[in-house]
């Protein structure tokens, strides 16, 4: 790292011109050439409007005001476009799957290369050295829909490197990822950072997943301000990450619990670093005395699925013998890694597609001669992105429409919908139009569409997919109060935190098998389930290893106990 | 999945060997050559063409059966409709009447519109492999560099391999869209009432657009990002170079085109067929 400065924000301000305020305020902040830099934030701080004004999407796409200045490797970017930008400044954007342009891996990489009216021989060769960076090249061929996650991540950054930028910005990298997925594009920023020593800036608010390798500097954005610049294990001694709506790493969160007050001189900053033999004697202590919840007796089971089978073609099979039940209020996941077949579980008990073999019944009766409508009155599904749901445009009539189509009553409609909007906390927003809400609101709207049918089982699909702490916590705790209501829950996802905190049980599908069907703690704390199902063994258990704590399982478990106990004081 | 329409998919067959501009040209020269002539035997020649075309492609019939049904859907409703709305036209096309027997009021069948109906049916049936042919065996964005290296802008280029390349992605997202809707208790079954379905379908189609819409926000970014649209001209990865094989299909395409002109014009003096005088 030199000392030379490669970014560099003077009292720099925007306000988009669609907004009644500035979306960043006075931004002072200067990065150097070589650094590795994390910005974090929830969401709605500013920290994507940061990385827009770095790589020109403002103003190039997005209008607005901009005030101050920002000068990247010595230039004022007001004096620059988008595309000279992208020559000094590359930028890897979330979602792998919306920015594959080309049809194939080398196209894609190849994309920049053609913009700049590269001949063909030189190109090809370009291409090459940068798909063996990533460890591509023999994929060239492969379209995305043979790519996993992880790959498709990989090419976008292939399709970076290929210009030889000086600057890498990562914008939320981690999301749609699973988590085995997710550390290893942590790995492989690592290795890419070491090997060119270009600067690097990753916009993310998944703090520990982004801390499993060695970051320079932790930015801490709220409102639109900088609130703090410092390295990590400073910010995990601070009380800003709780202030701010951050999840603190798991296990800073069970040094706290057990009554450690966290200083930088613990380096919390990345547990390989942590300074275990202060923190021994609290941690053994605390782990022993957490009570135990009372387990409550098994309930009648409510949903079935008995050796079921399924295929598209006859041939190839997606799921293989799989069985579990579903227990009446029970609050589940399915878990496993992108195209294990989790989501065809969850279209198979909602008639979506038909098994090939083997019954699901529902309180023991067997339900494969119902249609998609008949079950969605028992069972509703809640697909993952709202916008794929909601068809109308005021929130009243969206949550009335089952209930129209279904040709009920209009006195009757009105009576369920306004019970529904009161649970749903949406009942001061009922003449509202959808367009107004936020992205966890209109999730609330599609589940209370749902709940208007009276189903007793919900299924939601990755219900807090990219959503910041906050909006995990407050979607999740309305998903928790309708599961109070008697509602069985069952969760589609590959998030590791929601299992833990909110499953009481786990169903681990790997490659259409079921692999595991236990307690979440039992789960993550299993190397060999963790392997086959791309998921990560939780930093709670590393924990419990490095401060000789011997039931590892046992130490997951109490902390959620203890967590949920928490939860319910707040 | 099985709900696939079409999707590129590469084999290495004479036809996948062809240039994208050179299938475009000689698909527009073969529909031109069926839509101009009613000639039934030049219709059925060119069919047997396209159906061997096909089976040159190794194109299987599992890929295309779904396809296939709404097509003979589709062509089954023309021909009733036609009946229903003109049953006359063949005798007034070929100028003879020979009744086969009478159906019910103005409704009579003839030798001369079940000839003419045939002949239609068979023209909509002949272009139906082309297409396929084309749509299966082109790489979309090969054809978008063909495109643009015969003068049209790359961006409309683009624009027409982008809209090929995300077609299964638009499909899927509708196919979902619209099972979640079903669960709700949309009814998209033919039972409905007309009205009712145009409504019901909309509940589908707003969805879909606004999923849509925040597709096509992220991928202009991050085309934008990577410099689309820096220059007026760009290079192209999957260009092909010309070959033997596309004059060839140049040539025999057009040659198919010009035999159905002169057919037209010297043997039948006029673009009907009639076998009545």
């Amino acid at each position: 790292m030199s000392s030379e400065s490669i970014i560099e924000f003077r009292e720099f301000s925007f306000q988009y011109y669609t907004q009644a305020r500035p979306t960043l305020h006075n931004i002072d902040l200067t990065i150097r050439k070589g650094e590795k830099i994390l910005i974090v934030g929830p969401s709605g701080s500013g920290k994507s409007t940061l990385g827009h004004c770095l790589n020109g999407l403002i103003p190039f796409s997005y209008k607005g005001e901009i005030k101050g200045s920002l000068k990247i490797a010595g230039k004022e970017t007001k004096e620059l476009d988008i595309f000279q930008l992208s020559k000094m400044l590359g930028t890897v954007l979330q979602d792998p799957d919306g920015q594959f342009v080309g049809l194939t891996v080398f196209e894609d990489i190849a994309f920049a290369l053609e913009n700049d009216t590269i001949p063909l021989p030189e190109m090809k060769e370009r291409v090459q050295k940068a798909a063996a960076m990533v460890d591509m090249e023999s994929f060239g061929f492969s379209s995305p829909y043979e790519l996993s996650g992880g790959q498709k991540q990989r090419t976008s950054l292939a399709g970076v490197l290929v210009d030889d930028v000086e600057i890498l910005l990562f914008d939320e990298p981690l999301a749609n990822l699973d988590p085995a997925t997710g550390m290893a594009a942590i790995e492989i920023i690592d290795e890419i950072h070491r090997k060119t020593d270009k600067t690097i800036v990753i916009i993310e608010h998944r703090l520990e997943d982004v801390l499993h390798r060695d970051i320079d500097r932790v930015i801490l954005m709220n409102d639109g301000r900088i609130l703090a610049d410092m390295d990590a294990d400073t910010l995990m001694a601070s009380s800003l990450l709780a202030e701010n709506g951050i999840r603190e790493p798991l296990y800073v969160t069970a040094m706290k619990y057990a009554g450690v007050e966290v200083t930088a001189e613990h380096c919390a900053g990345h547990i390989d670093t942590l300074k275990t033999d202060r923190i021994r004697e609290a941690l053994s202590a605390w782990n022993d005395a957490v009570e135990h919840p009372q387990v409550k007796p098994a309930s009648e089971p409510l949903l079935a699925m008995e050796n079921i089978h399924f295929s598209y073609d006859g041939e190839k099979r997606i799921i293989n013998n799989v069985s579990f039940s579903l227990e009446k209020g029970e609050l589940m996941a399915i878990v496993g890694r992108n195209g294990a077949g989790k989501s065809t579980l969850s279209r198979l008990i909602s008639g979506f597609e038909k098994e090939s073999s083997g019954t699901i019944s529902y309180l023991g009766e067997d339900i494969s001669g119902l249609t998609i409508k008949e079950r969605a009155q028992k069972i509703g599904v809640v697909m993952q992105n709202p916008n794929q749901m909601i068809s109308k445009p005021m929130i009243y009539d969206e949550v009335a429409l089952g209930l129209r189509l279904r040709g009920v009553e209009e006195d009757e409609i009105k009576k369920r919908v306004e019970k529904v909007l009161e649970i749903c906390g949406l009942a001061p927003f009922r003449k509202w139009p959808i367009a107004a809400l936020s992205f966890g609101q209109r999730k609330r709207v599609t589940i209370a569409s749902i709940l208007a049918l009276n189903p007793e089982v919900i299924i939601l699909d990755e219900p807090t997919a990219g959503q910041d702490f906050r909006h995990y916590t407050q979607i999740m705790e309305f998903v928790k109060q309708i599961n109070r209501l008697g509602v069985a829950i069952i969760l589609i996802t590959h998030d590791m935190h929601l299992m833990l905190e909110y499953a009481t049980r786990a169903v681990v599908i790997s490659g259409g098998e079921k692999i595991a069907d236990a307690r979440p703690s039992d789960v993550l704390t299993d190397s060999d389930v963790i392997e086959r199902a791309n998921l990560k063994e939780t930093s709670l258990y590393r924990l419990s290893q490095m401060t000789g704590i011997a039931d590892g399982t046992g130490f997951v478990q109490n902390f959620i106990d203890y967590d949920k106990k928490v939860r319910v004081h707040q | 999945m099985s709900t696939k329409l079409f999707t590129y998919n590469f084999i290495d067959t004479p036809i996948h060997r062809l240039s994208g501009l050179t299938k475009l040209i000689a698909f527009l020269f073969l529909t031109f050559a069926v839509m101009f002539s009613y000639d039934i035997r030049v219709v059925l020649l060119v069919m047997a063409f396209s159906l061997w075309v096909m089976r040159l492609a190794k194109i299987k019939f599992s890929q295309i059966r779904l396809m296939v049904i709404y097509v003979a859907v589709f062509l089954i409703t023309n021909t009733v409709i036609t009946f229903f709305f003109s049953p006359e036209e063949g005798v007034k096309i070929y100028g003879t009447r020979h009744e086969i027997f009478h159906i019910i009021g103005p409704y009579t069948l003839t030798v001369e519109q079940l000839f003419y109906q045939t002949t239609k049916l068979f023209k909509y049936a002949s272009v139906i492999p082309l297409g396929i042919c084309f749509l299966l065996t082109t790489n979309p964005s090969e054809f978008a560099s063909a495109l643009n290296g015969v003068g049209v802008h790359y961006k409309a280029a683009y624009a027409v391999s982008l809209t090929l390349r995300y077609f299964p992605d638009i499909q899927r997202e509708y196919r979902n869209i619209s099972l979640s809707q079903q669960a709700r208790g949309l009814d998209i079954s033919h039972k409905a009432k007309f009205t009712t379905r145009v409504k019901n379908a909309l509940l589908i189609i707003i969805p879909l657009v606004f999923s849509t819409l925040d597709r096509i926000e992220l991928i202009s970014n991050a085309m934008d990002l990577r410099g689309f649209g820096k220059h007026r001209k760009r290079s192209w990865y999957s260009r092909k170079k010309f070959t033997k094989g596309d004059v060839f299909a140049l040539v025999l395409s057009a040659a198919i085109f010009a035999g159905t002109i002169c057919v037209s014009v010297f043997i039948n003096h006029g673009r009907f067929y009639n076998p009545f005088i």
